[in-house]
């Protein structure tokens, strides 16, 4: 099953969670923020948020930046 | 320092005037000794896609910057649309539990990074609306910086020259009559090169100035950030003293009573 994982295509099994993608990323110990389908995702839903064909999944973190420049 | 002289923004109290970005430094630990040095008790953080696949045990800024100690300051940096920039502020809220305090920009193109007033308007409405403190960065224009406080911006941040220009305060009358105007703080947000920069800008009675480039750009980080935290503490100072006024001609010092 494909969903759209920041900007890009990914592969994933079907009825997988949030939690259940974000330990496959191997992200679990960082402070994360997701936003699915343009609503951010509180961190609460995550374990029962399953995830369907195309969804648009952003996952984003705090990095060093004061003023502007191109980080992505 | 006087320390009772404190910097307010949103109810909460700063000893430090000094504001500074995490971005372009070497590498972390240099990030944490320049915050250090320049005893910035307020830093601004970018909000970015996480990597996914590569570096995954990449060290974390907030472990470096903790949010226990420093209030951090999530901007909105690179965002050239109104609703880029809520977006980033509202994935930040998200991020750090429900942390308010945010610093909006909204660029206008990438030459000047002039802010896109219009814009940076639209998007304080719709964060203050929604719950945040906005500090906003802004044009040097009086009536636009009042306007973004009658708004309910929580600090009122004008440029003094273009993002990492390191060109100084370029704009001392514009910046002099915001601060005459103003009720919020005002910070100068871009521009300052080098600490005498700095000291300007707190000499016209600024409540603070943030930087990143004019730090992390620096031969030595660490050494100039020590140089900004003294020289804003030295303008600091000399805007409360009261300068003496300009004078064309002479005026001696000694007494000219008794001359032999």
């Amino acid at each position: 099953m494909q969903i759209l994982l920041n900007g890009e295509h990914h592969s994933i099994s079907a009825r997988t969670t949030v939690t259940q993608l974000i330990e496959d990323l191997k992200l679990t110990e960082r402070r994360l923020a997701v936003e699915l389908n343009g609503e951010i995702l509180p961190r609460s839903k995550y374990a029962h948020s399953v995830l369907v064909e195309n969804d648009n999944l952003e996952i984003v973190n705090a990095i060093g930046g004061g003023q502007s420049r191109k980080y992505i | 320092m006087n320390n009772t002289d404190l910097l307010t923004i949103a109810g909460k109290e700063y000893k430090s005037r000094l504001l500074l970005g995490t971005g372009k430094y070497k590498n972390l630990k240099e990030t944490g000794q320049a915050i250090a040095a320049g005893g910035a008790e307020i830093v601004t953080v970018a909000i970015r896609r996480t990597n996914i696949g590569q570096n995954a045990d990449e060290p974390n800024l907030l472990d470096v910057i903790s949010p226990d100690r420093y209030t951090l300051l999530p901007n909105t940096a690179g965002c050239y649309t109104a609703e880029d920039a809520v977006r980033t502020c509202r994935l930040a809220r998200e991020l750090l539990d429900g942390h308010k305090l945010v610093k909006l920009e909204v660029l206008g193109d990438a030459q000047t990074l002039y802010p896109d007033m219009p814009a940076t308007l639209e998007a304080a409405d719709i964060l203050i609306k929604d719950g945040f403190e906005v500090m906003v960065y802004t044009t040097d224009d009086p009536i636009l910086a009042k306007r973004l406080e009658d708004m309910g911006c929580v600090a009122v941040m004008p440029l003094a020259a273009p993002i990492g220009s390191g060109l100084g305060i370029q704009n001392r009358y514009n910046i002099l009559t915001i601060v005459e105007n103003a009720s919020v703080p005002i910070i100068v947000d871009a521009g300052v090169g080098t600490a005498s920069d700095a000291a300007i800008a707190m000499e016209l009675g600024c409540d603070g100035v943030l930087m990143n480039t004019a730090v992390a750009e620096a031969r030595n980080p660490v050494l100039m950030a020590s140089a900004m935290k003294k020289g804003i503490e030295a303008g600091r100072e000399a805007f409360l003293a009261g300068r003496m006024p300009r004078r064309r001609f002479a005026s001696a010092s000694s007494p000219i009573e008794g001359v032999i």
